[in-house]
């Protein structure tokens, strides 16, 4: 199933079977050079294989854009140990809508990474951990899992070529937190989604105390690709230090949201006026967030000149992140927009650490008084000193996800809060006491 | 317990998904299937629990308090999620959960007395490029506005 019309201008390598009639099953993969990677990888070393996506410049597809052939590099392929392959399918970072597009269009796909990386590292064994809202993907996942086995891609002596390897689905069960690598963990063991100290990374110590190759769905998805056109044609989709492909979801004021296959490097304005059809209502844009919540804001002057990958992100003070564009039109209310996304934070910090847990309780009261126009000038520099001070100090990155958006805000649309503060101090003229306790 | 054929079917094949001496790995995916057919997390689904993973019933207890699809208690035979979080807030998804709380008379984590609906308002649910999205359930609905909605919990209502 489609979820929106695709655009003339995407590149399309991981979204190339999406709409063909039966996208998912695998007799469609087949026929549309579906696990012919994975036979050529049969053939290759596992030098071979974590060379060619060194060359591809494929970096972490889930937010943290780390290069994915030198994760792969770090495991200890000689260890006695069993190694495991995990597919990070939490999908919770919000604005992000894409691993759910790849799963029902073209679980084959995920699969095949699977076991591209499987071989690269020699593990038998992986799991998919798909987030608890998305019960029907265990389904369709299950669904391709089984006829994978039954048409000899998984199980034992693989096409007859002395491999083996098992893949099953896990779901969780509400948490986002649990999209943190060593958190998911901690949830696939059957234990409370609390992050693990690092090092040791799970390549070397993941799950089970195994070396574990932990990628995002897109991540391990690009790989049959990579391998098909070599790496370094496929780097050359993108741009420097940054390769390939981004399925990327336009979320917010555009005219045409929906998830689209754009090349890193892709202009954020041909992004914005051709492929998200403008701004919705010809309004202005006020703000843009490149990757999900946890990036720091850009307003609209600062983002349009800008084009979508890790460096130019870097260099403008935000991230590229997940692929979940948020685009904010001119009569967004920002203070609004800030306690909503802390409001998340919030929510979603899982107790474990005292910065994150406090800073993050904190600073939901202060934007929830400033957003009800019960501030004061004083509770602005405090959120923004309360995010600064949480940045870098908490156990995993949820605090500083929740920091990074709030200080960007804070800073870039303060006059939004003054503006709340005065005209309530308007109306509040002449009244005892206007504090508001919450 | 007994649970239905189908249910302790996916239970078996689930237990057998994890290396050996690593039963304790299929806590959560069985939390979640058990949930579905008994309808709430019972005293009596936690020992059960325990007993299949050979665990105790404190460590399924510390499992079910930390994660929010989890309940104790039986939500509504349609269980209503609205999600406000920053995409759907950006198409008026604290707009429409006003709607449904109006529609339905029920706040967040409310059931109805007769048992039929429940109301959540959620976070991010991936649906952030179809927004303002709910899920009935587990079932996905995509740009839903107020009259949307209305029809889906009417016609749902007729069901009964
Ligand atoms: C709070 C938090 C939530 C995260 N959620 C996700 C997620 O939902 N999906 C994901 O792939 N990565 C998520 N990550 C990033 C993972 O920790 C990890 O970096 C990633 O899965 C590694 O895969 P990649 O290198 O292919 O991106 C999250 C990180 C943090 C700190
Ligand atoms: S923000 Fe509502 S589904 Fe993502």
């Amino acid at each position: 199933m489609l979820f929106n019309p695709p655009s003339p201008l995407e590149v399309k390598v991981l979204t190339v079977r999406f709409g063909l009639p039966n996208s998912a099953s695998i007799d469609t993969f087949l026929a549309n050079d579906g696990y012919k990677a994975f036979e050529k990888s049969l053939d290759m070393t596992q030098e071979q294989i974590i060379q060619e996506v060194k060359d591809s410049n494929l970096r972490g597809r889930g937010g943290a854009g780390f290069p994915t052939g030198m994760k792969w590099g770090f495991v200890p392929r000689q260890s006695p140990k069993p190694k495991y392959i995990v597919v990070n399918s939490d999908e919770s970072e919000p604005g992000t809508c894409k691993d759910r597009v790849l799963i029902e269009n073209d679980p084959h796909m995920l699969i095949e990474g699977c076991l591209i990386a499987a071989q690269a590292v020699g593990s038998k064994t992986g799991y998919i951990y798909i987030r608890g809202e998305y019960r029907y993907l265990i389904d369709v996942m299950d669904k391709a899992i089984g006829e994978a086995y039954a048409r000899g891609y998984l199980g034992k002596n693989i096409l007859g070529r002395g491999v083996d390897f098992d893949l099953y689905t896990h779901t969780g069960a509400g948490a986002y937190e649990c999209g943190e690598e060593s958190a998911l963990l901690e949830s696939l063991e059957g234990n409370r989604g609390q992050p693990r100290i690092r090092p040791p990374f799970p390549a070397v110590a993941g799950l089970y105390a195994c070396p574990t190759v932990l990628n995002n769905v897109e991540t391990f998805a690009a790989v049959p690709s990579i391998l098909l056109m070599g790496g370094k044609a496929w780097a050359d989709l993108g741009v420097a230090k940054a390769g390939g492909t981004k399925l990327t979801c336009l979320t917010g004021h555009f005219n045409r949201t929906g998830v689209y296959e754009l090349p890193l490097g892709f202009p954020v304005e041909k992004m914005i006026n051709e492929v998200g059809g403008g701004v919705r209502g010809g309004l202005k844009m006020k703000a843009f967030i490149p990757g999900g919540s946890s990036c720091p804001v850009l307003t609209g002057d600062e983002a349009w000149p800008l084009t979508m990958d890790y460096d130019s992100m870097a260099k403008a003070g935000t991230m590229l992140g997940s692929g979940g564009v948020v685009l904010m039109d001119e009569n967004t209310d920002m203070v609004k927009a800030a306690l909503r996304i802390m409001h998340f934070y919030q929510h979603e910090s899982c107790g474990w650490c005292i910065p994150c847990r406090e800073g993050t309780t904190w600073l939901k009261k202060l934007l929830t008084r400033l957003d009800r126009g019960m501030g004061t000038e004083k509770d602005i520099d405090l959120v923004g000193d309360v995010s600064k001070n949480m940045m870098g100090r908490t156990f995993c990155p949820l605090g500083d996800a929740a920091a990074l958006p709030t200080e960007s805000i804070v800073r870039k649309f303060r006059h939004e809060f003054e503006a709340k503060i005065a005209k309530t101090q308007i109306s509040m003229a002449g009244v005892a006491s206007p504090f508001v306790v919450v | 317990m007994t649970f239905s054929p189908e249910l302790e079917a996916k239970l078996t094949k689930l237990v057998n998904s994890y290396p050996a001496g690593r039963l304790k790995s299929a806590l959560i995916p069985m939390l979640m299937f058990t949930q579905d057919e008994v309808g709430s997390i019972t005293p009596e689904l936690v020992k059960e629990i325990a007993n299949r993973l050979k665990i105790t019933p404190v460590q399924v207890d510390e499992v079910v308090t930390y994660y929010s699809m989890l309940h104790k208690k039986p939500m509504g035979k349609y269980h209503i999620q609205v999600c406000t979080n920053i995409s759907c807030l950006l198409w008026d998804g604290d707009k429409l959960y006003e709607h449904a709380r109006h529609k339905l008379g029920l706040g967040h984590k409310e059931v109805s007395a007769d048992g039929q609906f429940s109301l959540e308002e959620v976070e991010c649910m991936g649906a952030c490029s179809w927004a303002p999205a709910i899920q009935v359930n587990y079932d996905f609905h995509h740009h839903v506005t107020p009259e949307k909605l209305d029809e889906i919990i009417d016609s749902l209502r007729k069901l009964h």
